[in-house]
């Protein structure tokens, strides 16, 4: 027979203003095992543990009940008073008489029945608790990063500097992910290759960090502390050990029609080409689709010419599998596409751009070499108009729901950018609110109106419409209670940003979870943000929701200072809320393997005496450092030899039944 | 609101199954529409003073009069509004009360030439009488 | 293949051209225009009030009708397309219009938008498909540079028309292709000509009108096809500073077809 305390919390008026705490403590105290009944006002305080831990002391408890607020909450805190206490942490239960009762009810009667029920059907179980032990599994010290882009490389840098191995897999042939393709960035305008190209290298030359680039992550499994991962190296066709990066092959060869991505198609590429300069692998990859070689069999000129040697037309993918204890998400975004959003004329008129392709264009490296042209004829234009949230705030099924959050910032970038290089350029940005919340944010985007004389208009563009090579971009200006048409050169959409399209997949693989929009999800909004969920799994960048490059490196930090916490421990302390199987019952019928969706259940062979004779059975044994509690083998078992310890079948009835009572 | 203001914006919204208040006010509807010269209240400013209750504002406004029907505003407003219904709603609720009829029978002859289809006619007809 | 089909009023006078071009095509393109009987007016506009429903009902007539014999309903003029799509609808997905209708009409079986509306460019399209339709083209309008006038109500509102990408379509370009001709892409063939508002504001028509064949001559456009009466109407009469040529598609399909 237990011996149980109860303790009723007040949380101040928060459950006693709608629970009779004193009514409840009455009803418990005549529950089977209670021997001590008590009420405070705050329970998780210090008085209020101290309390507990007499009581415990005084009655020789073998279980508390606390009656207060959500397990989520407490249950930590309270299992720690137990201990200090000398009992064991699983001979502790949280009835939630506040988040489950006294926040939804008014009617301080209701709320008081409903409290003692709670309480009593804790009571129930706990006289059925048995005291757990943890297991222990043990830690890989090394990390994945999925995603090499700013994001991505700064948590691998910080994790690295720690003294941890990690891996980055970027799928594409370069780090450097869309940071690499800016121009300058706000709020300070310095050069996004300044700043980037240098933690490239750092990446690249770390002895810690191992890059994976052009390779993707094809399977996971495991758990926190003991990820296993198939990773595919896609084949480059380039022997990367001797290609010295000199660049020969992306000269000579003759395929010129691939539209170069780095440049967001605003020029073309060779079949064999390193995506930019600075790319980290400085290795060329070949586009097998493009390749003529791969297409028809005959060319190879980039095989003669390569002084290396390097070219490898037969190399295949490679698949590697790696242990790791943590896994960073890192994936990023990408611009939508603007096929819902034609009354712009994006797909129309080669002078309506995106943000992104203004981007290259203004870049030295780009394919104007940093001139402001026209793609339809490579002249200068006179007048440019900037349209702000295209794509974004949209419910109508267009585009997307939230606001991107970066494009305010860096369209008052792009405006000041160019009043500064050519200030006889007219520029005007259709807005519908300025959102630029952030240090120094708001006097960068006051300071291209004040001193650069940017125009911005309050209102949206409805049409732009190609007349003699110019642009009609027809809208409203709100404050003038105007319509305006402006003769514009160059129209630029600021695109609403979605993560990339790898995100569903991946967040399948990890069993992490995404919301609606496919951004990954943190396991609490406020409080841990950095962390997906799943644990072992953290999020960097822009996967997890619209951010600037600031913000981006913070999460990066953040997360990589969680994996550090995680990868400094040897051994993680597992659930022993696992489940195990009586082996007198079961028979061997398979049906919990095929359920479990962690792989932890496996069969054995064992002698077993059954009435009185000794014979061999196969029966399911119960992985303990994989198994995550879940409890699906226990509702599928037909011979009802499944248990979940802590929740055991007879502890669930008997709370249903404390609760019909 | 007074209770008769009440009354005839509750029915503008309810006629028009609009809900004024997804309106974000970015105004791309005044942006697009091809009539916004000839109206006196802009599209977007329709969809907020339906918001406020002034319908007896609009019941006077040129707008019911110039709208086109043409749907542009309906088409593109990132956040579903549809102000040409509300228009719709705003100009049934005059030309629903007795004598208020904008085209009369004995209008038309002075407006017809040779070629006009009638479909022009029975456009006009149901959008600007009872 | 049979369809059945709504001609509407204004093809029965003013548009006798856009009908019977369109009756003697699809007798070559091996599809038989069975016309509803008695059929009425659509109203020309549909009715955007939620409470309008008598206004309603000579579309929701054409729709049973249809369904009685098991056809799709094949239209012709833009309006009617308009009306009779956004009717049928309705009548499938709005739970009040759909009751209050189907207790005036009083069927034997409720109707609740089970026709499928058919515009005769979708049947061409879809149906016979414009690489067929070139099969059996023998006067190709070769050279001819033509400027596609969609106006509003074929494509607008386009998550109920469903008939085009509503700000950059394509399926009149196509068909201009496939008879032979050089379609023309101007901005603004998707811009209101002014429709009813003829009747009382007509400098706002010309207005109109005007931007939309400035915007096709300056294209190169030679002439413009439409669907749509009134538009043919306003692009024709209500164009006071420059002119182009307005045809009926369905012209120029004849034309194409050697049935003109
Ligand atoms: C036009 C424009 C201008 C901008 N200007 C500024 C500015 O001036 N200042 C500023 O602070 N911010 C700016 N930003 C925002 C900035 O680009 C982002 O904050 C930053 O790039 C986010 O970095 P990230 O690493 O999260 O994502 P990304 O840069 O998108 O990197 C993600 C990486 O992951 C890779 N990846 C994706 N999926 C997988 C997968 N399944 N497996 C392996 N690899 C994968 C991608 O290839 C990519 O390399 C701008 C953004 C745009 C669009
Ligand atoms: S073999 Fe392929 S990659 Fe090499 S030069 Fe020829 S086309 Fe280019
Ligand atoms: S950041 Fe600015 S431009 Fe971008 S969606 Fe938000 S409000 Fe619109
Ligand atoms: S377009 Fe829509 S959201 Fe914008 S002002 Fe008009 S009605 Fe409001
Ligand atoms: S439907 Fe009326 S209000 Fe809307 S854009 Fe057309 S003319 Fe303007």
């Amino acid at each position: 027979m237990q011996k149980i305390g109860v303790f009723v919390c007040w949380c101040g008026s928060n459950i006693a203003a709608t629970v009779d705490v004193k009514a409840v403590v009455d009803a418990v105290s005549h529950e089977p095992g209670v021997v001590y009944a008590t009420d405070y006002q705050y329970m998780c305080s210090e008085g209020g543990q101290s309390q507990i831990r007499q009581a415990i002391k005084d009655f020789g408890l073998t279980g508390i009940v606390v009656c207060s607020c959500s397990p989520r909450m407490h249950e930590s805190t309270f299992r720690k008073t137990a201990i200090s206490a000398g009992l064991n942490p699983y001979m502790v239960e949280i009835a939630n008489i506040r988040e489950q009762c006294s926040w939804i009810h008014k009617d301080r009667e209701d709320a008081t029945e409903k409290a003692i029920i709670l309480a009593r059907t804790a009571v129930a179980k706990l006289n059925l608790n048995r005291p757990l032990t943890p297991g222990e599994s043990p830690v890989v010290k090394r990390a994945l990063v999925i995603g090499g882009g700013i994001a991505g490389i700064q948590s691998a840098l910080d994790i690295a500097e720690a003294g941890y191995e990690v891996d980055i897999v970027e799928k594409s042939p370069t780090i450097g992910g869309k940071m690499a393709q800016l121009d300058k960035t706000f709020p300070t305008l310095d050069c996004a290759a300044c700043i980037l190209t240098p933690k490239m290298v750092d990446a690249a030359s770390n002895e810690n960090i191992n890059l994976y680039t052009y390779s993707e992550v094809e399977d996971v499994s495991g758990f926190v502390g003991n990820f296993t991962v198939k990773i595919r190296k896609k084949a480059r066709s380039i022997n990367a050990d001797i290609c010295s990066g000199c660049g020969v092959c992306t000269e000579k060869c003759p395929s010129r029609k691939a539209k170069d991505e780095f440049n967001m198609g605003l020029s073309n590429r060779g079949a064999i080409y390193i995506p930019f300069a600075q790319a980290i692998p400085n290795v060329p990859v070949i586009d097998r689709e493009q390749c003529i070689k791969f297409k028809t069999g005959k060319c190879g000129l980039c095989e003669m010419n390569c002084p290396a040697g390097a070219i490898d037309f037969k190399q295949q993918d490679e698949l590697v599998e790696r242990q790791y204890g943590a896994i960073i998400v890192a994936t990023g975004f990408k611009p939508i596409s603007l096929e819902n959003f034609d009354e712009f004329s994006y797909s129309q008129c080669p002078d309506v751009i995106t943000s992104l392709e203004l981007e290259r264009i203004m870049n030295a490296a780009g394919p104007t070499k940093g001139k402001l042209l026209r793609p339809s004829d490579n002249t200068p234009p006179r007048t440019m108009v900037f349209v702000q949230c295209v794509g974004s705030r949209d419910t109508s099924g267009c585009g997307k729901t939230y606001c991107s959050k970066i494009c305010c910032m860096y369209t008052a970038k792009h405006a000041m950018l160019i009043k500064e290089k050519y200030p006889d350029i007219d520029v005007h940005v259709f807005y519908i609110d300025v959102r630029t919340p952030g240090k120094n944010f708001d006097e960068f985007y006051r300071r291209a109106v004040e001193e650069y004389g940017v125009n911005y208009i309050k209102g949206m563009v409805g049409k732009v419409a190609e007349r003699n090579g110019k642009l009609l971009v027809q809208g409203s200006d709100l404050l003038a209670d105007d319509q305006i048409i402006i003769e514009a050169d160059m129209v630029v959409l600021a695109t609403a940003i979605e993560p990339d399209e790898s995100a569903r997949n991946l967040a399948t693989m990890l069993t992490a979870s995404i919301d609606t929009n496919d951004f990954f999800t943190e396991a609490h909004p406020k409080l841990r943000p950095v962390e997906s969920p799943t644990a072992g799994v953290y999020l960097s960048g822009v996967c997890q929701g619209p951010k600037d490059i600031p913000e981006t490196v913070a999460q990066a930090s953040a997360a990589a200072a969680k994996v550090i916490g995680l990868l400094a421990k040897d051994k993680l302390r597992s659930n022993p809320c696992v489940a195990s199987s009586n082996e007198m019952l079961c028979n061997g019928c398979s049906t919990c393997e095929n359920v479990c969706p962690y792989g932890a259940i496996s069969y054995v062979s064992k002698e077993i005496r059954s009435a009185g004779k000794m014979e061999v059975r196969r029966v399911a044994e119960v992985n303990e450092a994989i198994c995550q509690g879940c409890g699906a083998c226990t509702v599928v078992c037909p011979s009802g030899a499944m248990d979940l310890k802590g929740f055991t079948n007879k502890q669930i009835m008997a709370e249903v039944d404390a609760i019909c009572r | 609101m007074y209770t008769a203001e009440r009354e005839m914006t509750e029915n503008v919204l309810r006629i028009s199954n609009v809900n004024t208040r997804k309106c974000m006010k970015c105004g791309k509807c005044s942006g697009a529409c091809p009539a916004f010269d000839k109206m006196d209240i802009h599209p977007h400013q329709f969809v907020s003073m339906v918001e406020k209750g002034d319908i007896e504002g609009l019941m006077n406004s040129k707008t019911l009069w110039s709208c086109l029907s043409c749907f542009a505003c309906v088409e593109r407003c990132p956040r579903n509004v549809e102000p040409a219904k509300l228009i719709e709603a705003v100009r049934l609720s005059v030309i629903r009360k007795q004598g208020e009829n904008r085209l009369k029978a004995d209008d038309i002859p002075v407006l017809l030439d040779d070629e006009l289809p009638q479909q022009a006619i029975v456009s006009a007809f149901r959008k600007f009488s009872k | 293949m049979i369809f059945s089909y709504y001609p509407g009023c204004t093809l029965k006078t003013k548009a006798k051209e856009l009908d019977e071009y369109a009756r003697k095509s699809a007798k070559v393109l091996g599809i038989t225009l069975e016309e509803l009987p008695d059929w009425q007016c659509c109203g020309a506009v549909y009715p955007l009030a939620q409470d309008e429903i008598a206004t309603r009902l000579s579309s929701v007539r054409a729709l049973v009708s249809a369904k009685d014999v098991d056809r799709d309903l094949v239209t012709l003029c833009s309006a009617c397309h308009h009306v009779i799509k956004r009717v049928n609808h309705d009548m499938e997905t709005n739970e009040d219009i759909r009751t209050k209708v189907n207790n005036y009409l009083e069927l034997d079986e409720d109707y609740r938008g089970e026709t499928n509306v058919v515009h005769y460019l979708e049947l061409l399209r879809d149906v016979i498909g414009f690489d067929e339709l070139r099969k059996k083209v023998i006067n190709p309008l070769k050279g001819k540079k033509i400027g596609a006038y969609y106006g509003c109500l074929l494509l607008r509102p386009s998550k109920t028309m469903e008939f085009d990408n509503p700000e950059n379509p394509t399926i009149m370009e196509d068909f201009i292709r496939a008879i032979g001709g050089d379609p023309v892409i101007y901005p603004y063939r998707n811009e209101c000509c002014g429709g009813y508002i003829a009747l009382n504001k007509k400098e706002l028509t010309q207005e109109r009108c005007n931007s939309i064949v400035a915007s096709a001559i300056e294209k190169d456009a030679d002439m413009l096809i439409t669907a749509c009466p009134l538009c043919m109407y306003n692009l024709d009469i209500n164009s006071t500073e420059q002119k182009l040529p307005v045809y009926y598609f369905t012209e120029l399909l004849a034309e194409a077809l050697g049935v003109k």
